[in-house]
């Protein structure tokens, strides 16, 4: 193990330990500075920058149609969603909508992408405790998730199918049957992951109590998404602000609030039993028509500002353009859920232990290039 | 509160502003002196109660700096967008309102890494995602890296 | 076949004594040549036993994760872990600069000979025991508490923050625990009143003590289960190589031989102490006969004794083994109070009850 950076020993006492960059259970390249007395934390400070690519300038030079697809590696465990918010905000400002067939179909794929991070986070999370077997169970559902993207979108991981005024391409003859299936197996074996991880004494006391969050602490940081609504703060987006036609889907909003690691590893399980009942909703009335509006070739939007909230897995994505009326957007900013989530990191875990600090990492689920960006 | 109402009251609040109701938000425009004692009322007055700041960025119009708070109340429901405009594109600076909302303690150090405008009385003023070395600020539009190519 | 497996080992123990007095005469050379066989013969059965004990845990990992395992390199991968040691081998042995040579050079070696010295007084089957002295429980814990002195050595000599910290839990925790191991061994001692290992055997020729000793036994089981799971190192007690938290801890800046020395330490460790476990509680080479139902009994008898030790530990194994793939790992301060809060007070009750029913005569 590399020891980077200084080894300062405090005159109190402290001293400083390095995690990361390279690291099996921060996800994804952050490097954490941590104070520490003994074994616990007095301070972390984030070093960001490892992943920084630029995004933002690099949009500033491609069109309105290429600028979408950077985004499916920002958070790659939401790539659809990403998309999903690029494509919204360029509708605004066209004054367009999508046709009710892909709109539908977005909110499948919305959809199916929050089951699938959510299960990769569940697996983490067991990983980052100690518990390796979850990781597996997890991977199967989203094996065959991951199976239904690639026969309709034709990737994995950065589908790229969102385009402004709908989808790409219309879905695959078999994928209302896959993912029928693929519901009964997930509904099967969702009891599984409560068996195996939840119940478990050592889990319980490693999560419950760990890295308390307040409400008013959640919203002064900005946090959104699961990380918040286990503190009681209301901020699905996808009630407060509908996209997409989801003010006609029946789910629920799961709030908690308990604030701690706990909190936050319910709210996640029960958010999947709803991402699966809204598929079940959907997957029988996809609407027929087109699955694409018409746009022009070259798009341009008029002088002005846009800005589209969506929900991901992991919180409140924002997407500003400013346009002003070339080919290109003039600045493009992106409002990325982890950032926030990550600058609440050290008020968590003052006060704890390195373990407590795994385990509040693995529940606020960072994805490091959604904060590089 | 709705619109109307918003630009009634931040009219009576700081006559100097001037409005932008174009878009989908209402915003205000005040000049960068006038941004804190605005923020710190829009945060503490119960009619307003805009505790949750979600989007700080700026703009750079070449000749002058935008700077864009976009505030939310979660109780009141209301949006507003707050512009401060820094005329001063050679030096930049501003007020930080980390004092007030601590999501922007990480958002002012992400601009002033790729704008370069100084926050005062910022708790932790370094760049964020670049080298303490590095040269010039990024995402200006006046930035010259010699390692861009022309495509 | 069966008379090939029931050897009397006292009889070929006595064969080549006779052997190498009539060669050497009776003096140090013949009891050295003695002791260099033992050793040899000992370490040639532990490492066919390490690579099986290792490959093992990677097939049991393999079908409780929904996946096979390693199943290409040999039959059923079964050359796996010959592969990989060979591969350990192979690589360069770092030693930090600044680390102290000499006692980086000697944790591993601490380390391992104290595993392997526990396996003296262990009784593989009837009369095979390499040295069966009046002591032998006594010995078993003490040696095995030489151990940390190579943990915290490992973790010191390496002049790595990591290091040391996930020495120092290592031997807070060992040491720790060495309580409630001796707490319950102690049980089945007051029970047979020896520390003889070949007496506690034969004390359980009409009924193992797990079955004779009901309650207070069955907890001490338990309780020793437990306790020596995170007297090894194991899961879900491993924090000392909990590579998510702190890199592999106090073995970080080890490699090649001296690695594959902790390895092989551990997995000593492990069947070492389902050894004990199987001896202690489950009878050793005893075999399992119900009360005066003749027949059964004669059927157990014609197992050979060897088959039922391997067996009896083989199943404490896989149970050790099944507990590092279900469960979370513990947070240093919850193992501590585990231990402290939880576990040696229940031993210390189960002691005065042990007590009471050896007294009174409760058990059977």
């Amino acid at each position: 193990m590399n020891l980077m950076g200084e080894n300062i020993v405090t005159e109190d006492g402290e001293f400083i330990i390095n995690m990361g960059p390279q690291h099996p259970s921060t996800h994804g390249v952050l490097h954490l500075k941590i104070w520490l007395d003994g074994e616990t934390i007095k301070r972390v400070q984030p070093h960001l920058g490892y992943i920084h690519r630029s995004i933002e300038k690099m949009s500033e030079n491609l069109s309105y149609r290429n600028f979408i697809f950077a985004t499916s590696r920002m958070d790659y465990l939401s790539a659809h969603i990403n998309n999903e918010a690029c494509a919204l905000c360029v509708e605004k400002g066209l004054q367009i909508e999508a046709t009710p067939r892909a709109q539908a179909i977005r909110i499948l794929m919305g959809e199916l992408t929050r089951l699938s991070s959510h299960q990769l986070w569940w697996g983490c999370t067991g990983l980052d405790l100690g518990a390796v077997t979850p990781f597996f169970y997890a991977f199967r559902e989203r094996e065959a998730i991951m199976e239904i993207m690639e026969e309709t979108c034709g990737a994995r991981l950065t589908q790229n199918y969102m385009v402004p005024g709908g989808v790409m391409y219309d879905i695959h003859p078999n994928f209302q049957k896959r993912v029928k299936d693929v519901m009964k197996q997930v509904k099967d074996n969702l009891h599984e992951y409560y068996d195996i991880l939840t119940g478990n004494v050592i889990f319980e006391n490693r999560t419950k109590g760990v890295g308390y969050l307040s409400a008013e602490d959640a919203i002064s940081y900005g946090c959104s998404g699961p990380t918040a609504r286990a503190s009681g703060v209301s901020c699905d987006i996808r009630k407060w602000f509908p996209y997409d036609g989801y003010e006609k889907v029946q789910f629920e909003e799961i709030l908690d609030t308990g604030g701690d690691c706990y909190a936050r590893y319910m709210v996640r399980m029960r958010e999947m039993s709803q991402s699966v009942s809204i598929i079940e909703q959907l997957i029988d009335n996809i609407p027929e028509g087109d699955f694409q509006a018409k746009t022009k070739n070259v798009i341009k939007l008029p002088k002005g500002e846009f800005y589209q909230r969506v929900e991901t897995a992991r919180g409140e994505l924002g997407v500003y353009i400013v346009s002003d009326g070339a080919a290109s957007p003039y600045r493009i900013k992106y409002r990325s859920p982890n950032f926030s989530n990550l600058s609440a990191l050290d008020h968590m875990a003052r006060g704890s232990k390195i373990g407590d600090l795994v385990a509040i990492m693995a529940t606020i689920d960072l994805v490091i290039p959604d904060i590089d960006r | 509160m709705s619109k109307e109402e918003l630009k009634a009251s931040l009219t009576a609040l700081l006559p100097t502003a001037t409005f932008d109701e174009t878009g989908e938000f209402l915003n205000v425009i005040v000049a960068s002196g006038d941004m804190l004692p605005l923020m710190q009322t829009l945060r503490t007055n119960k009619e307003f109660d805009f505790n949750y700041l979600f989007c700080l960025t700026c703009i750079d119009w070449k000749d002058h700096l935008m700077m864009v708070y976009h505030l939310m109340s979660k109780e009141l429901k209301h949006i507003l967008v707050v512009k401060a405009k820094i005329a001063d594109t050679v030096n930049p600076e501003i007020e930080t309102v980390s004092g007030i909302w601590k999501t922007a303690i990480f958002h002012e150090r992400e601009v002033y890494d790729l704008f370069g405008v100084k926050f005062l009385n910022h708790p932790d003023m370094r760049r964020l995602f670049l080298d303490e070395d590095w040269p010039g600020w990024p995402l200006r539009k006046n930035y010259v890296d010699e390692n861009m190519i022309e495509i | 076949m069966r008379s090939l497996l029931e050897i009397s080992f006292s009889s070929l123990a006595n064969y080549i004594h006779a052997g190498l007095i009539s060669a050497m005469g009776d003096g140090m050379a013949a009891l050295v040549t003695e002791m260099v066989i033992a050793g040899v013969c000992l370490i040639l059965f532990l490492v066919p036993l390490c690579f099986f004990l290792g490959y093992m845990e990677r097939k049991v990992a393999g079908f409780m994760q929904l996946r096979l395992g390693p199943n290409r390199v040999g039959p059923k991968g079964s050359l796996q872990i010959v592969a990989d040691t060979v591969k350990l081998l192979f690589k360069e042995g770092l030693t930090p600069d600044s680390s102290d040579k000499f006692l980086f050079n000697l944790a591993p070696v601490i380390v391992v000979v104290t595993s392997m010295l526990v396996m003296a007084p262990i009784a593989f089957a009837k009369d095979l025991q390499i040295w069966d002295m009046s002591i032998g429980v006594l010995y078993v814990t003490s040696i095995s508490s030489i151990a940390v002195i190579g943990i915290l050595m490992a973790g010191w000599s390496s002049y790595n923050k990591y290091s040391l910290l996930g020495a120092m839990r290592s031997g807070a925790q060992i040491v720790s625990y060495e309580l409630s191991i001796g707490l319950s061994i102690i049980s089945i001692v007051i029970l047979t009143g020896s520390l003889k290992m070949s007496d506690i055997v034969m004390s359980q020729a009409n009924g193992w003590w797990i079955f004779k000793g009901h309650i207070p036994v069955i907890i001490s089981f338990v309780i020793f289960v437990i306790a020596s799971t995170a007297e090894i190192n194991r899961a879900p007690f491993d924090l000392t190589e909990a590579e998510q938290e702190l890199t592999a801890g106090f073995h970080t800046e080890y490699s090649g031989m001296k690695f594959a020395m902790f390895l092989l330490s551990e997995y000593i460790n492990l069947f070492v102490v389902s050894a004990i476990a199987a001896t202690l509680f489950l009878g050793g080479w005893m075999p399992f006969h119900i009360g005066s139902w003749q027949a059964f009994n004669h059927i157990m008898d014609f197992i050979p004794s060897s088959i039922w030790f391997l067996g009896k530990t083989f199943f404490i194994i896989f149970i050790i083994m099944q507990f590092r793939w279900t469960f979370p790992r513990l947070r240093v301060d919850q193992l501590l109070t585990l231990e402290w809060k939880y576990l040696l007070p229940i031993s210390m009750v189960n002691i005065l009850l042990v007590t009471l029913m050896a007294i009174m005569g409760w058990h059977f």
